[in-house]
């Protein structure tokens, strides 16, 4: 754990108690068994937005408390111990950052109060493929003399069905693959044109496909200029990665604890099986791995708090890093759990489902060790 | 002083006494453990300022031939040095004395053996060894069989040690010794301080794969310490052997002065070449080349991390075991990835047909391999995370 500043200890405890009791794994179990509309319980969104956690990136001239990515982080952690369902990812960091990077003052003064409130739910919608490629946009903005019309798709938007606005990635020119000639658009969701359709996933959260048939898009309502927006969406990008990366700590640290509570109660041949040297050995190993991983996520959040300039390599390094070690947590989770792993009835299984849904989005460890390479010109 | 503004003040002074001080001849120069040989005059010099400051061992108490600063001063020093690429020359110069058997002196010494073993270690001029392997007891350190019996004022001690660093150039040896054999395994040993110029102790450098090594056998026969130099007490050396090297585990844990040299993928694309993009032609060596530099950030970050959760003072603690087998993978991994990419230019072994660059990464990738198994194992390293971090059971395989 970094050193942290009282208020930054407080979120921490306040979200370390309030996830325990309040929304633990249970809970999660519970969303999914009945099929909650939106893949979250509304209750469990209203506490969030009472606690303030909607407005810690938020500058306090917006109604938010301004605590920074590091913080933000924290919190992201306690939740991806408990598996915590909610669009706080969605809209208070992803779609947050957006604002705060490409925003004008107009737009940061309509849209953030909302957000801190709640009356406003941002997500993200930018992959149109398989796999996380954002410079690969299809999705075309036409110049009309109002504005714009969007006519394309989106693929596995986080909070698709519940959000209000999504932030689009969209091509004004030049041809897939390009980085210049994208633009970003502020698109409330219930503008005509745009349908929607959830999709069932193996973490049972919410995503959906999102089409934009001919979505008239006032020109009041870009995000950056016209063409030049790659730049914030990748910086938005680094800031949802980084964000996921301290989640994806918190969920393989609570898979860690699991597992080496096992390990000191569960007896076969006579013995506790922690005391056997290939797993006392793999139990260092993880926990080497998880020290190491933790190092490279709270400095990926301090380096974005900071404004370093070597953001976008430490944020790749934090994904890579976190999700490497989620990736092989996971999987000893199940295999060290042995036969009651693979049951539905213990949480096990929830942690390996979310660990491949959160390793993919925005990058796997793959696509981050290529940029990294990239961010050092090799 | 812990205040930043004194810190400040701090520098600067330390700055002024450097640059006064700190002969221009040495710069980026390192010192190199080979006695007093060839050390030269602006060396000596140097060290005996440093010495007289007591920055040698900065942190000591001044009464022992320190400065008694605090952990952030001494680092003030450090970082001011690197700055004009001056060093530390003591350290090396005393070889196990101010890294490891200074501290553990501190801690368990009688204050007449501080008083007559730390003033020479912290001058650099008083060179220790350690006497703890034996043929038939490495990473089972505790099996050791040298034999050590109180005779009047005296221990008269017989057996054998082995990969005793320096010893052949040694003043003193911090010994291992076995003082009750009916006692349990790790019950029965005590820690000897002894001269090494006595007729009683011979030593023999042992050649290494990367050729030769500063490592040696060391022989006693009926060798003598005093029995004022018995550290900690009689039957109670595992303790102190324990801790020792603990601040071994630390010394290995921090990967050195910021190297000078080129970036790792520089060197790569020299010798590999690169695509159309500037990406490194072998794709395959280009990712493991990423990853091995992620684990380099990693290890960084992570001491820099626990230094912050410190607050500065890196506590000699169960995670520089951690931090031990981090290093160990980032160091070997370097140099294997160097061997590979420099191809048939990376495996000779002397002569014009290669570069100084080459025959030295050879002679790194070989001594490298020590580093996995000395100071603990990678293993026992392994072991000590699990049953001291971790709290699992005991492994039978340990004894």
């Amino acid at each position: 754990m970094a050193a942290l500043t009282e208020e930054q200890s407080m979120i921490r405890d306040q979200a370390k108690a309030w996830a325990t009791e309040q929304s633990p794994v249970q809970k999660f179990r519970e969303m999914r068994d009945n099929k909650v509309t939106n893949h979250f319980f509304a209750d469990t969104w209203t506490a969030m937005i009472d606690l303030g956690w909607t407005g810690i990136l938020v500058p306090e001239q917006y109604g938010g408390s301004d605590l920074g990515y590091l913080t933000f982080g924290l919190l992201q952690e306690e939740l991806g111990r408990q598996l915590v369902a909610s669009p706080l990812f969605a809209s208070a960091l992803a779609g947050t950052s957006a604002i705060l990077l490409g925003g004008n003052n107009a737009q940061k003064e309509t849209i953030l109060p909302k957000v801190v409130d709640g009356s406003e739910m941002l997500t993200l919608a930018v992959d149109e493929g398989p796999r996380h490629a954002p410079e690969r946009i299809a999705l075309q903005a036409e110049k009309t003399a109002a504005g714009f019309t969007l006519t394309g798709q989106k693929t596995f938007v986080h909070e698709g069905m519940a959000a209000t606005t999504f932030i689009v990635s969209a091509r004004t020119s030049g041809n897939i693959g390009d980085t210049d000639g994208i633009s970003l658009f502020l698109v409330p969701a219930n503008s005509a044109g745009i349908s929607r359709e959830g999709i069932s996933t193996i973490d049972s959260r919410g995503y959906a496909n999102v089409h934009f048939d001919g979505v008239e898009v006032a020109a009041t309502e870009a995000l950056g200029d016209i063409d030049k927006a790659y730049p914030i969406l990748e910086e938005t990008l680094d800031r949802a990665r980084a964000g996921l990366a301290a989640e994806m700590l918190g969920t393989s640290a609570q898979a860690f604890d699991m597992t080496l509570e096992y390990l000191k109660t569960r007896v076969q041949f006579g013995k506790v099986i922690g005391s056997f040297q290939a797993l006392g050995h793999r139990a260092a190993g993880l926990f080497t791995s998880m020290e190491l991983a933790r190092s490279c996520v709270e400095a990926a959040l301090q380096a974005i708090d900071e404004g370093d300039n070597n953001i976008a390599q430490m944020c790749s390094l934090s994904k890579c890093r976190a999700g490497d070690f989620l990736h092989e947590m996971s999987n000893q989770l199940i295999q060290i759990h042995g036969g009651i792993g693979m049951t539905d009835e213990f949480d096990a299984g929830f942690y390996l489902k979310r660990a491949r849904v959160i390793e993919a989005a925005f990058g796997n460890q793959a696509y981050h060790r290529n940029r990294y390479a990239k961010t050092l010109d090799f | 002083m812990t205040n930043k503004a004194e810190l400040e003040e701090f520098r600067a002074t330390v700055k002024t006494w450097l640059h006064a001080n700190f002969p221009t001849s040495l710069a980026g120069k390192t010192t190199t453990t080979e006695g007093d040989t060839n050390l030269g005059e602006d060396l000596v010099t140097w060290r005996d300022r440093l010495a007289g400051q007591g920055w040698g061992a900065p942190t000591w108490p001044k009464e022992y031939g320190g400065a008694g600063l605090t952990h952030p001063e001494a680092k003030v020093i450090n970082d001011e040095m690197l700055k004009i690429n001056a060093f530390n020359p003591i350290p090396n110069m005393a070889i196990m004395g101010v890294t490891m058997v200074g501290p553990t002196i501190l801690e368990y010494g009688t204050d007449d053996q501080k008083q007559r073993h730390l003033p020479g270690i912290a001058s650099g001029k008083v060179r220790w060894c350690l006497g703890l392997s034996e043929p038939n007891a490495g990473s089972d350190l505790a099996s050791l069989t040298t034999k050590a019996k109180k005779d009047g004022d005296c221990f008269v001690i017989n057996g054998q040690k082995i990969w005793t660093s320096s010893a052949d150039i040694s003043h003193w040896c911090g010994a291992l010794v076995r003082t009750d054999s009916s006692a349990k395994k790790r019950d029965g040993i005590s820690f000897l301080m002894l001269t090494m110029d006595q007729p009683g102790v011979t030593t023999k450098p042992i050649p290494l794969i990367a050729g030769a090594s500063p490592f040696c056998e060391t022989f006693f026969t009926e060798a003598k310490a005093d029995s004022g130099d018995l550290l900690g007490n009689l039957n109670e050396g595992w303790s102190v052997v324990k801790r020792l090297l603990q601040h071994e585990r630390q010394s290995q844990t921090v990967a050195g002065r910021p190297s000078k040299s080129a970036p790792l993928q520089d060197l790569a694309k020299e010798y590999v070449g690169t695509d159309d993009n500037g990406a490194l032609a072998d794709p395959d060596l280009r990712l493991r080349l990423a990853d091995h530099l992620m684990d380099a950030d990693a290890h960084r970050l992570t001491i820099k991390r626990i230094t912050a959760e410190a607050k500065g003072k890196v506590e000699v603690s169960a995670a520089a075991s951690i931090l031990k087998n981090s290093a160990t993978k980032v160091a070997q991994t370097k140099v294997e990835l160097k061997l590979e990419f420099m191809g048939n230019q990376g495996l000779g072994w002397e002569g014009d047909n290669f570069t100084e660059g080459e025959l030295s990464n050879v002679r790194e990738w070989l001594a490298g391999k020590a580093i996995s198994i000395y100071g603990g194992s990678f293993e026992v390293q392994n072991n000590i995370i699990s049953k001291n971090i971790l709290g699992l059971p005991e492994t039978t395989q340990q004894g």
